[in-house]
């Protein structure tokens, strides 16, 4: 494939076209229509996109670039195409008898052929050769709607009265400033990153970047954003059903490896508040790229009854240099080179204040007794969570030798409780397991297998660590998911 | 002037009426969805009693799991053996 750009001409101003491959069956099969078409059908071009001598014995425009079937939107052979100046007027992609006829205004074509048969995906529908026409065709053109205003229209009351905010200013999404976000990637404004629940919309790439320009991002945070989204799609992560429970959560964001220093994230004093450009306005992108174009929105999809401020932004890196554990994109799987973003339906944080524990012991049973608080202290197997674990707190288990796993299976020990206190009913509280849920077992886990996860961020001074509560876990509801940042210049 | 790109995905809503009412739903089968919320089982069983004192034939069906949407399969099954669905929304 040559390299320039072109601008295509259909190989015909007035009459049929057919696009068709030799590696398709159904076109093989047509190839006595196209003969009877050409005898008396008038202008007739056969393109064929894999082989200059399909069908033998015809005269073939070999679309060698595809820039035909590009230009033709072809996303089936064979298609068959009625041109009348310059333009497609009807179509039938496929075979379907009564549709050739139609659009070639013939009857009786393919005497002995099955009335309908299913064609092949065109050759412009393969991955990698979409990407490379995209880029061949439209490289650098942004498609989204401009909304024209008025000269005495306030640009952000503008944003306001259409609906696209998340209840706070946005910078207004011009041209030039999504221009400017899109440097910061490497990827075409056409790539589709996703397609985005709950409204199942193609998401591009585009359309991320005014979404992050609205949240107030520079362009180095795009590809944070980028691969937040791309995680939210993930159907693990469940972004249809978080947006749409009655329950507090949203997408808590944490991110991993270089990128964070790289884009100067914070990690440490009121890393999960505010003060930090990049940590607010990720985590904000995200969500109005959900409300914008997944179509969640308070009061619509999303119906929770009281939600929780953190649905707004809640984003934050982990303090990997200064940890005595390995980090969280490790646990998942990654290398600490990796730059990561990983997901969670959460909510919070839950407070842990504990200023008089000087060994693990002791701080793991305060932990132990306020994690048990998470959804209700009766409810069990249900939501996971998040131990955000300060320094001054993950000193105590450096100095004692604790290894995060030690660390998460005392905790799973002290947490295993009895059943007679959790039971529906039990301590004059409705609120419970049900009975037939704990019939025969003595002690249930507060946690799931896989539910209890740690990340070390925070300043220097405050014996005060952090739950971030789940919304529910598992495969049936949402999973933890990590999704691998793709950097500038590095992704292919 | 100045132009803002538009940050949605440019999809428009389609209006769809909302269907006729049956004429007589003893004629057809009732749908009863249990979503997989606590306690459905007891609204969807209550009503399956009134239906049959109505002479009325239901069938049950139950999604996996509430938090996600029906799978399709489920729902092409429902619309091809019912004529009407009742669905135990909440807990």
């Amino acid at each position: 494939m040559s390299n320039h750009p072109t601008s295509t001409t259909l190989p015909i101003t007035d009459g049929l076209l057919v696009v068709v491959k030799d590696d398709c069956e159904t076109c093989h099969l047509t190839v006595p229509v196209l003969e009877h078409l050409h005898r008396e059908a008038g202008p007739l071009v056969v393109v064929s996109q894999d082989r200059e001598d399909f069908p033998p014995g015809m005269e073939v425009i070999h679309d060698r670039d595809l820039d035909i079937s590009w230009q033709l939107q072809t996303e089936t052979t064979p298609t068959i195409y009625r041109i009348e100046g310059g333009e497609v007027v009807n179509r039938q992609a496929g075979w379907l008898r009564s549709g050739w006829e139609q659009v070639a205004g013939i009857r009786d074509l393919g005497a002995g052929l099955a009335d309908q048969r299913p064609g092949c995906g065109s050759d412009t529908m393969l991955p990698q050769t979409y990407r490379r026409l995209l880029r061949r065709h439209s490289p650098h053109r942004l498609t989204s709607r401009k909304v024209e205003l008025g000269s005495s229209e306030d640009l952000m009351e503008a944003a306001f009265a259409r609906g696209w905010t998340d209840g706070l200013p946005v910078t207004p999404p011009t041209e030039e400033r999504v221009a400017a976000m899109l440097k910061g990637t490497d990827l075409y404004p056409g790539e589709v990153v996703c397609v985005l629940p709950p409204d199942l919309a193609e998401c591009t790439v585009e359309k991320v970047a005014i979404n992050a320009v609205m949240a107030g991002c520079r362009p180095e945070y795009l590809p944070v954003v980028l691969a937040a989204v791309k995680g939210a799609a993930q159907s693990r992560f469940n972004i249809h059903g978080i947006s749409a429970t009655t329950y507090f959560s949203g997408p808590v964001l944490v991110v991993n490896g270089p990128i964070r220093r790289r884009i100067g994230m914070n990690s440490g004093i009121n890393a999960l508040g505010p003060g930090n450009r990049a940590n607010l306005t990720i985590g904000r992108a995200l969500n109005l790229v959900v409300r914008n174009v997944g179509g969640a929105r308070p009061g619509g999809v999303d119906r929770a009854a009281l939600g929780s401020p953190g649905k707004l932004s809640f984003c934050f890196p982990e303090d990997e240099e200064g940890s005595p554990w390995e980090s969280l994109a490790v646990e998942r799987g990654f290398s600490s080179t990796d730059s990561t973003v990983t997901l969670f339906a959460g909510h919070g944080p839950i407070e842990i204040v504990d200023q008089k524990s000087r060994n693990p012991e002791s701080l793991a049973r305060t932990f132990a007794w306020q994690l048990r608080m998470v959804g209700h202290p009766k409810i069990a197997g249900l939501s996971d969570a998040i131990l955000v674990v300060s320094p001054e707190h993950a000193r105590l288990f450096r100095e004692a030798g604790w290894s995060k796993s030690r660390l998460r299976q005392e905790l799973f020990s002290l947490l295993n409780l009895p059943t007679d206190e959790m039971v529906a009913g039990a301590g004059g509280v409705a609120e419970g397991l049900p009975p037939a849920a704990t019939a025969h077992r003595p002690r249930v886990p507060k946690f799931a297998p896989g539910g209890l996860w740690f990340v070390h961020a925070g300043g220097d001074a405050g014996m005060f660590s952090a739950i971030i509560s789940g919304w529910i876990g598992g495969a049936a509801s949402s999973q933890m998911t990590t999704e691998a940042i793709d950097l500038k210049g590095e992704h292919q | 002037m100045t132009a803002l790109l538009d940050p949605t995905s440019e999809r428009t809503t389609r209006k769809r009426p909302l269907s006729p009412r049956l004429p007589d739903p003893a004629g057809g089968t009732v749908a009863l969805l249990d979503i997989s919320k606590p306690r459905g089982d007891v609204f969807i069983e209550r009503l399956e009693e009134l239906f049959a004192q109505r002479g009325v034939s239901t069938r049950r069906y139950r999604k996996p799991t509430f938090s996600k949407p029906a799978p399709l399969d489920l729902r092409r099954k429902i619309a091809a053996e019912c004529t009407a669905v009742v669905e135990a929304l909440a807990d």
